[in-house]
């Protein structure tokens, strides 16, 4: 007890004397919290829209008034034709061609139908796909307006109609920084946990201290405990501040057990730290432990969902996202947070992360030699 | 190791990134349980959108099952579903949506009205209309909607951008942290001649690490590369030198590779996926996040790449973009060599 007592205050004292390190880990997490998420609105809105209108009639107006109008596009150019309005596309001014062909009106009149054209930048395929489905909304609202200017419609509508309401639980308003706070601040965590452990230990390798702790009669497992504390309290203190953030800024307040989200998010430190301590156990020098780590966090971050939906992922893709401790860490913490799930649902979290955190720390404790 | 990083990462976030939204699990309650709403639910179960998880019998079961990590949805469907919509011509569906992602909940719910939509139209078809206006959508570039011509070009720049920083970064601290930098700095060798030493193997790698994630990108990911592949070459040997005096100013103002590497890592991995515009869009960001994205490098990479592989242009298209990289590269470098020399004075 007493050798771990003081290996932890050496710990202490080096992190806290490098103040470089202590300002990246503490001000860049407070920073990153407080503008990405502002960055994460998928939704599509603003839609910027050149108009062709080659009819320049009073149904053509009405249809460009609509559009024009909807809280989803932005009428940017009016063109003269289809290949000016193509040049707009390519230097992605505009994102959609409406084109309303000579005779709409006329057409739609007498032959009783007509035809527009809708061209979409579809390389956001999911941008592509709303923008044409929204002008197709409007452009059949107007449709209907239309017919009803000219017949006279029963009351009671003979035609069979399925009605649907929606309702949106847990965000009503649909707001996307309530999404993504919580996501990142898993990352910060993960970030925080995996990178620090791994170079710390590395550095000692590299610069040889750890000889001489190997040459004393430190226990093993009271230098890797002693390495793992101060992160641990680290990464709490860490999460406190996240949490305490994103109610300022965010106003969000956990929804769920408070008690629940500290249990894990500590039993996940672990898990993440036991994956520091092991990449620090297979590699010499820091370069190396920084590419090892970097390339697991970029794939564990990106495959998490917390970006992309992992239900969308090809099987083996989604296999790989169950294997990711990360996945389960933003899982959690939007369960806890933003839905308030009862602490029952999360035991499963709970278990995979635990057999995480036994089996990553057994491997890192095995594999650590106090002999070269 | 740095040749295997990028080919594990563009063919895993080729294949599993994208936005679009499909097989959402969903739980179904079916009071009326009629022949009509099996129909329903049947049509709902083959789209390639849902996936019914679990039916669900009472509604005190929604709450937990919206609760738990699975259900996307939730569909409930009224007492006499066939009755209402023969006898009354009228029913109503209602839809429960998990909206902590409200990108997915929106899409999801547009989903299903697609199909409740069509399974209306399939059972009661209406007459024609008087007075239609037909609709001929073009999906522009890219008319299967696939994922990847958006994550493909984004990953690319992320790649270079973190890979080119990083090892610049840590390879020119590591010599100041051993001391091997004194030895340089005393010897007769003129500054720009050692950056320059630094950086060309660096850009030579960089290079065949662009060879290889066009080429599977090419052959594996089927992301077409329609514009002039010299071009392409030419763009990422300047965005490498961008990330190269990037790197360079991270080594110049930091003393131990921890720090460097956090600063590369930490503080560039985030900004650099959400900022560049691949993930999000920028034209949704506020004001403020918009002009921080333009000092993004990795942004206006992503836009070259995106035109030059998918739409095809030229150089003609990009001088805006191009030139912006070359003012960050010679302002990049101006400062780093700048500190270079004041630690000689």
């Amino acid at each position: 007890m007493r050798t771990l007592s003081f290996l932890l205050q050496k710990e202490f004292k080096q992190i806290f004397r490098d103040p470089a390190i202590l300002r990246l880990i503490f001000i860049m997490p407070i920073i990153q919290l407080l503008l990405l998420p502002w960055a994460a609105d998928y939704e599509i809105k603003n839609i910027d829209v050149a108009i062709v209108d080659l009819d320049r009639s009073v149904y053509s107006q009405r249809l460009i008034d609509k559009i024009q109008y909807s809280s989803y596009f932005k009428l940017q150019v009016f063109e003269l034709s289809y290949k000016d309005a193509m040049a707009y596309i390519e230097d992605e001014t505009v994102d959609l061609i409406l084109e309303i062909p000579k005779d709409f009106e006329r057409d739609l009149t007498r032959e009783d139908a007509s035809t527009v054209f809708i061209a979409v930048n579809a390389i956001n395929g999911t941008m592509g796909n709303l923008g044409a489905a929204y002008a197709g909304q409007i452009i059949r609202r107007l449709n209907q307006n239309i017919r009803m200017e000219w017949f006279q419609m029963p009351r009671f509508s003979p035609i069979k109609q399925i009605s649907v309401t929606e309702r949106h639980w847990f965000n009503p308003t649909m707001n996307y920084q309530v999404f993504m706070v919580p996501g990142i601040l898993a990352i910060l965590l993960t970030m925080v946990g995996g990178f620090l452990t791994s170079l710390n230990i590395v550095k000692e390798k590299e610069i040889g201290t750890i000889e001489q702790i190997n040459v004393t009669p430190i226990k093993k497992h009271h230098f890797i405990l002693g390495k793992l504390i101060p992160f641990w309290v680290l990464g709490l203190f860490m999460l406190t501040i996240g949490l305490i953030i994103s109610f300022i800024a965010y106003g969000i307040i956990p929804a769920g057990s408070i008690l629940m989200l500290y249990g894990f998010s500590a039993l996940y430190l672990l898990a993440v730290m036991g994956l520091g301590l092991f990449i620090s156990t297979i590699t010499e020098t820091q370069q190396q432990a920084l590419l090892v780590s970097f390339f697991f966090m970029l794939i564990a971050i990106l495959l998490s969902g917390l970006y992309t939906p992992i239900d969308s992922m090809p099987r083996w893709a989604q296999w790989i996202a169950m294997g990711n401790p990360v996945t389960y860490m933003v899982e959690v913490m939007r369960m806890l947070v933003l839905k308030g799930s009862a602490s029952y649902h999360v035991y499963f979290h709970m278990g995979v992360v635990f057999i995480f955190a036994l089996i990553l720390n057994s491997l890192a404790v095995w594999n650590y030699r106090k002999s070269s | 190791m740095l040749f295997g990083m990028p080919i594990v990462w563009i063919i895993l976030f080729g294949f599993a990134l994208t936005t679009e939204v499909k097989e959402s699990k969903i739980a179904v309650l079916d009071h009326s349980k009629d022949e009509m709403t099996q129909q329903l639910l049947q049509q709902i179960e083959a789209s390639k959108y849902f996936m019914i998880d679990r039916l669900i019998d009472s509604p005190s079961e929604i709450e937990s099952a919206l609760e738990g990590r699975r259900i996307k949805m939730v569909m409930i469907l009224p007492k006499d579903f066939q009755y209402q919509l023969n006898h009354q011509n009228t029913t109503q569906i209602e839809l429960i949506t998990d909206a902590t992602d409200p990108n997915l909940a929106n899409t999801v719910v547009n989903y299903a009205n697609q199909i409740i939509r069509d399974f209306q139209e399939r059972n009661y078809p209406q007459q024609e209309l008087p007075m239609t206006i037909n609709i001929e959508s073009r999906m522009l570039y890219n008319p299967q909607l696939v994922g990847a011509y958006m994550f493909v070009p984004g990953v690319i720049a992320l790649i270079l951008m973190l890979i080119c920083t990083m090892m610049t970064s840590v390879a020119l601290v590591r010599e100041k942290e051993l001391g091997t930098m004194e030895v340089i700095l005393v010897s007769p060798l003129k500054k720009i001649m050692f950056i320059v030493s630094k950086a060309i193997p660096y850009l030579f790698l960089s290079l065949i690490i662009v060879a290889m994630i066009l080429s599977l990108s090419y052959f594996v990911l089927d992301v077409p590369i329609k514009g002039s592949l010299i071009f392409l070459f030419l763009e990422s040997a300047l965005f490498i030198f961008t990330c190269l005096s990037l790197g360079l100013l991270i080594s110049s103002v930091t003393n131990s590779q921890q720090v460097a590497m956090l600063i590369s890592l930490m503080a560039l991995m985030l900004p650099t996926i959400m900022l560049s515009g691949f993930m999000f869009p920028i034209e949704n960001m506020p004001r403020l996040l918009q002009v921080i994205s333009n000092v993004v490098p990795a942004r206006w990479f992503f836009t070259i790449i995106k035109s030059i592989m998918i739409k095809g242009m030229g150089i003609a298209d990009l001088l805006k973009e191009t030139a912006i990289l070359i003012g960050f590269t010679i302002v990049l470098m101006a400062i780093s060599i700048g500190k270079f020399k004041e630690r000689l004075a």
